[in-house]
């Protein structure tokens, strides 16, 4: 009886990932919300990183008749100092286990591991850009190259053995080229032939096979094939986005960690929707200037605040780098909301006129001290003037974030799915 | 000298082949077994992950709870709380032995040993699993269960599929039939049914029926109470087959997808039965080749201690008052009552003549074993052949546990000669799996009336069923039967201890 010893090591892995999709599908709201709880805990550094989430096992739960109760009888191993008619008393580990043994966690919790791919479709599912499609995409095109079947010209990197081989056999086998097998089966005739004549006979037909197989190549240069590759216009999505922030004596630490964590979920989201993303940060105090990210969140500032100072660098910047033909432009500005009172109008100038029609999408965060308490007083003056600018159509969003927890439910409402974003991005 | 099998820890698979046919020798001419053809296949962890999701089996349909289990696995693995098992066996013919790529040569050797020939020989000879299961059909049957929920799923949506195979898993420990009546499972033919009458249907499908106008209906009242439960087949404790065959709403392609279902809770049901009978036969057969190789000098010394280190573990037994303590190790219990069977058999005492006078000294162990494993399952394995010796060995004892009791719970018999007959029959009584599950049947069902299915839960010794779990199976059991559903619950006098009564969602009833 043959015993047959089959590797399967190669063969394709991930047997289970549909079922583990429809798992997730069905899990989706749970899951969701599982995502959402966790990353709130977490750095949003690690947002992106996926990893162990936990989720109720109520509607997940695969249910079956189970007994429990009544009297029990059982026969365990390793017997001390029983004796039969003993009373052993039982202990208040012993009704607890009754519930039980071994499900308690199982049952109420699930836990499991989720892929950072997963993670991040979940934890970005239900939003979108908003106007993504205001300045179409694929505006800016850039050239890819594909596949285009074969040519009898190239470069020699590019020839298609596979093809050439099989055109050669062709004509080889069309011009009727002798084969080695036939020439040898001829050598060993002559080698093995007595009669003169014959063999004679036979090397002057040898000597011709041999000059036709001379004569007609194994490979021929008609034969070479290369693959030939397409140049096909791309669109190619590009990004950039602007981080505009208050570094003013007045905003807190706490503060600037409100706005890095909306700039990071920002660039998370847009992340997946460009392939290409770039980043500007600039902050301001009463002048702006553009820095890197260490030290637009971290870099010791003071000063007074002149926001007009900052929309100035953003639009310069635009003008010399970012053409809004080619880019996709996304400004988030946070700020505690003070401002100079004489710099009202101008900053309301800029923004109008310069910087909101080349935006695909203005956020402005206004952050406040824990427990947020400020915002029971009146509205700061930026957030006066981005209002009165707002009821004249102004594209703006705005929101107010005092506490971590709320800034991914704010996030989640700026970009949230609409409607009207999609019957607008429908034309 | 007879040439080692291998040296050190690492194989190929040229090794495999030896290690295999070095096993096939001793397994056949020395023990004498009887198995299916062996197909040995060496996969990696993940594939061993992938097939602990679908019930071990190499092919399943699709279904969201699979998804659950592999993530729950796949947690636990990658946390290391679990290590993965050596090999996975299946009753197929042919059998297929998956083993990890991780193990030694000396485990494969083990695993060899265990399962393609262990396991194997149990799976052709024992007759839970010859009346049972189908071998040679069960990967076809798969394949084509596979294939109908996909095709279910593009005719009637997934979400529709998915909400029959929910309920139709919830009730799967009761799709099954305990007594053998009618004849053998052939899952081949099974298959070629499912897809004639599917032809058969569309054949004669002709709108028109529809039309003729129906004659007035007789009175059915007439028919009495017996005569309807007769009709119906009642009572029944195989609820999916009662659904199966008499739910009044469900498509043609549901009362299939419950049909499978049923198929396959029937191929597990012996497995579920034999759990120390599998296993000690696999780990008695698996000691018995090695010990032979290494006799034969085909195993080193060292080898064969790594192995025994592994076997020591995998037979170990802890004591009820020790952490690691989760109930009887079927591996232990089983290893060590087929090693007593083989001393009684070769070296009886006095004590084993008076237990065991059938085969006490009969010398011929492996007939006795391979006529054990043949007609055998575990309950009554254990209660015909737990000899005195190996309860005082494992210092087995009886509690019995009253809530009523204020006492405490009562040490009921231990192993001594006033006990060993009850301690065994206890034991015997916890791998009844008909005494574990609960005792469900339908008993009556108002055709004519208001279709109100009535179900009986049994109560033994006042276990009665966890509430939130009943009234969610219930619930799955309300929607396939698309009316009213009540179970009750009656203890051994007829008294109802308690009612549940569940009304079917209402999207199945639109559906």
């Amino acid at each position: 009886m043959a015993i047959h010893i089959i590797d399967r090591r190669l063969n394709p892995g991930g047997k289970s990932l549909e079922n583990r999709q429809r798992f997730l599908r069905r899990a989706k709201s749970l899951v969701q919300g599982a995502v959402k709880k966790t990353s709130q805990e977490r750095d949003i550094k690690d947002v992106l990183e996926g990893g162990e989430v936990t989720i109720p096992l109520d509607g997940m739960h695969e249910p079956r008749f189970r007994r429990e109760g009544g009297t029990r009888d059982m026969v365990l191993p390793g017997n001390k100092k029983f004796i039969e008619g003993d009373y052993l008393p039982r202990s208040g580990q012993g009704s607890a286990k009754e519930s039980g043994p071994g499900e308690g966690d199982s049952e109420d919790a699930f836990r499991f591991v989720l892929s950072r791919d997963e993670f991040v479709d979940l934890f970005l599912d239900d939003l979108e850009l908003p106007d993504l499609a205001k300045r179409k995409i694929a505006q800016t095109e850039s050239e890819g190259i594909q596949r285009a079947g074969y040519t009898t010209s190239g470069s020699p990197a590019n020839i298609s053995v596979s093809r050439t081989v099989r055109l050669a056999l062709a004509r080889r086998i069309a011009l009727k080229r002798p084969r080695k097998e036939e020439i040898e089966e001829l050598e060993a005739a002559i080698a093995a032939c007595t009669d003169e004549n014959e063999r004679a006979e036979l090397v002057a037909e040898l000597e011709k096979l041999k000059a036709k197989s001379k004569r007609i190549p194994f490979i021929d240069p008609l034969d070479i094939r290369y693959r030939r590759f397409e140049t096909v216009p791309k669109p190619v999505a590009q990004a950039v986005m602007f981080c505009l922030m208050d570094v003013s004596g007045s905003m807190s630490e706490h503060m600037k960690d409100l706005a890095k964590r909306f700039y990071m979920l920002l660039y998370v989201f847009l992340k997946r929707r460009y392939k290409h993303v770039e980043i500007v940060f600039i902050r301001h105090t009463d002048r702006a200037e553009e820095v890197d990210e260490q030290t637009f969140f971290y870099g010791p500032a003071s000063g007074g605040t002149l926001v007009s100072s900052a929309l100035q660098a953003m639009h310069e910047i635009v003008r010399e780098r970012f053409n809004p033909a080619d880019w996709n432009i996304y400004a988030a500005q946070a700020s505690d909301g003070d401002n100079s009172y004489s710099d009202g109008e101008l900053a309301g100038m800029l923004l109008t006129d310069k910087i909101l029609p080349v935006c695909q999408f203005f956020a402005y965060l206004e952050v406040g001290e824990s427990g947020g308490s400020a915002f029971d007083l009146s509205d700061s003056s930026l957030w006066t003037l981005y209002e009165r600018l707002r009821s004249t159509g102004a594209p703006l969003s705005m929101r107010k974030v005092s506490e971590r927890s709320e800034i991914f439910p704010v996030f989640h409402d700026l970009f949230q799915r609409r409607e009207t974003t999609q019957e607008k991005a429908a034309p | 000298m007879t040439e080692r099998l291998f040296e050190g820890a690492d194989w190929d698979f040229h090794t495999l082949q030896r290690i295999s046919d070095a096993c096939e020798a001793v397994a056949l001419k020395d023990l004498g077994l009887d198995v299916y053809p062996n197909q040995i296949e060496v996969i990696t962890a993940e594939q061993m992950l992938d097939a602990y999701s679908s019930v071990g089996m190499p092919l399943f349909y699709k279904h969201w709870s699979f998804g659950k289990h592999f993530a729950y696995h796949e947690a636990s693995y990658r946390k290391g709380l679990m290590g993965l098992a050596y090999e996975i066996v299946i009753n197929s013919s042919p059998c297929i032995s998956y083993l990890m790529e991780e193990n030694t040569a000396t485990m494969q050797t083990l695993v060899i040993a265990h399962a393609a020939f262990g396991h194997n020989h149990f799976f052709k000879n024992n007759y839970l699993f010859k009346q049972w299961t189908d071998a040679d059909g069960i990967l076809d049957y798969l394949d084509f269960a596979k294939k109908y929920v996909m095709s279910c799923e593009a005719r009637h949506g997934r979400v529709e599929v998915e909400r029959t195979l929910d309920a139709a898993h919830a009730l799967m420990s009761h799709g099954i039939d305990r007594y053998p009546g009618k004849k053998k499972l052939d899952l081949r033919a099974e298959e070629k049914r499912a897809g004639r009458r599917r032809q058969h249907e569309e054949e004669v499908f002709n709108d028109l029926w529809r039309t003729v106008p129906a004659g007035k209906s007789k009175s059915r009242s007439a028919i009495s109470v017996e005569r309807r439960r007769k009709l119906l087949g009642l009572p029944q404790e195989n609820l999916l087959y009662f659904l199966e065959k008499s739910a009044p709403r469900l498509a043609p392609w549901q009362r299939e997808l419950l049909r499978i279902v049923r198929h396959i809770a029937q191929y597990f049901y012996p497995q579920s039965q034999t759990k120390v009978m599998n296993e000690g036969t696999a780990t008695y057969v698996h000691y018995r080749i090695m010990t032979k190789l290494h006799e034969q000098g085909r195993l080193t010394d060292g080898n064969f201690l790594e192995f025994l280190q592994s076997h020591t573990n995998v037979v170990f037994q802890p004591e009820f008052d020790d952490r690691r303590f989760s109930g009887f190790n079927p591996y232990a219990l089983g290893f060590s009552m087929m090693q007593d069977i083989e001393r009684i058999v070769t070296r009886p005492e006095d004590e084993d003549r008076e237990w065991f006078p059938d085969i006490a000294g009969k010398n011929d162990v492996m007939g006795v074993l391979r006529d054990v494993w043949a007609n055998y399952r575990d309950e009554s394995f254990i209660a015909q052949y737990l000899s005195p010796k190996l309860m005082r060995h494992f210092r087995m004892f009886h509690l019995h546990d009253d809530p009523e009791e204020r006492a405490g719970i009562r040490v009921d018999a231990i192993h001594d000669e006033r006990g060993f007959r009850r301690v065994r029959r206890e034991l015997a009584r916890q791998h009844d799996v008909g005494y574990i599950d609960a005792n469900i049947e339908v008993v009556d069902v108002d055709l004519s009336g208001d279709r109100r299915l009535i179900v009986h839960h049994r109560v033994i010794k006042g276990s009665q069923l966890n509430e939130t779990d009943a009234k969610r199976v219930l619930q799955h059991l309300a929607d396939l039967w698309t009316y009213d559903v009540a179970l009750i619950e009656v203890d051994a006098n007829d008294k109802v201890l308690r009612e549940y009564v569940v009304s079917p969602r209402p999207i199945t009833a639109a559906a």
